[in-house]
């Protein structure tokens, strides 16, 4: 698949796909097991990115994005405590992580430049997917103020790694 | 980190070297650091001023400044940073990029 193919139906699968799996919007806790699922995709790629590439800028966003993603799902999953909500699996979750592990293992493949490149659009991709979702369906389906706010947050994080990303992608070139 | 510490710790000590450049008394100001964006920058800042770098986010941020600045700045971290120079210092987080802000010292 392309890459602007795999996001389109990863954007589906977000958008199109949660209004149709979910009367009225997701829960809660499907909002919040959405949201830690999406975190976790992509501190999975930036750890195979700090296996695999030697470029500097590269590994320190990979380095970013994981130190970023485990502080706000630290958070979260604080905050599911808190509210005593307990995370609860949905096909979107499914199927994000269905298409980061197909994207991992085509990653796997590639060396130097040629992954380093790859790896960055993919980010690109995978950040601008998930920031739709979170702005379209998430934070509004979201009921408590306080999963809204971190939800809130979490965009703003992955509008600032997408913006990163974009750099990245412009130097690689 | 140990960088930008570094660079940090060398404009500090090069500031306390230096003779005050302002009449009034040198005070500190606070730039707080939350939701992946940087507070109101105060006005009327001078040379001899200290300007306190306080975190409240989650995430580790830098204020950089090209050549003149890079102060670290993990998460509930506070960092102070004497200024030595009078100028517009426009300044950005080196992790995320859609943080901005303008230091106006007189
Ligand atoms: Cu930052």
């Amino acid at each position: 698949m392309t890459t602007s193919l795999r996001i389109a139906a990863a954007s589906a699968l977000l958008i199109g796909g949660g209004a149709a799996a979910y009367a009225g919007g997701p829960t809660d806790p499907q909002i919040a097991h959405i949201a830690y699922t999406a975190g976790t995709i992509d501190i999975a790629a930036a750890k195979q990115a700090l296996v695999r590439s030697h470029n500097k800028a590269v590994r320190s966003f990979a380095q970013e994005m994981v130190r970023d993603h485990t502080a706000v799902n630290d958070k979260a999953l604080a905050l599911v405590k808190k509210l005593h909500v307990t995370p609860e699996a949905n096909p979107t979750s499914a199927g994000l992580s269905k298409q980061a592990s197909a994207t991992l293992a085509r990653l796997s493949h590639l060396h130097g430049r040629q992954f380093d490149r790859a790896y960055v659009a993919s980010e690109v991709g995978y950040h601008k997917t998930v920031n739709g979702a979170l702005a379209d369906t998430l934070i509004p389906s979201a009921n408590n103020a306080e999963l809204k706010s971190l939800l809130q947050t979490g965009l703003t994080l992955f509008r600032e790694h997408q913006q990163h990303a974009e750099q990245l992608q412009a130097a690689l070139k | 980190m140990r960088c930008a510490r570094l660079a940090g710790a060398l404009l500090i000590t090069i500031a306390a070297a230096a003779p005050a450049g302002a009449k009034s008394a040198p005070r500190t100001v606070t730039v707080i650091v939350d939701k992946l964006a940087f507070g109101t920058i105060p006005a009327g800042l001078h040379v001899g001023d200290t300007v306190r770098w306080v975190n409240r986010d989650l995430f580790l941020h830098s204020a950089t400044s090209s050549g003149h600045f890079d102060i670290g700045l993990p998460p509930g971290a506070q960092r102070n940073m004497r200024l030595t120079r009078a100028g517009q210092f426009a300044f950005i987080c080196k992790y995320h990029p859609g943080m901005k802000g303008k230091l106006t010292v007189q």
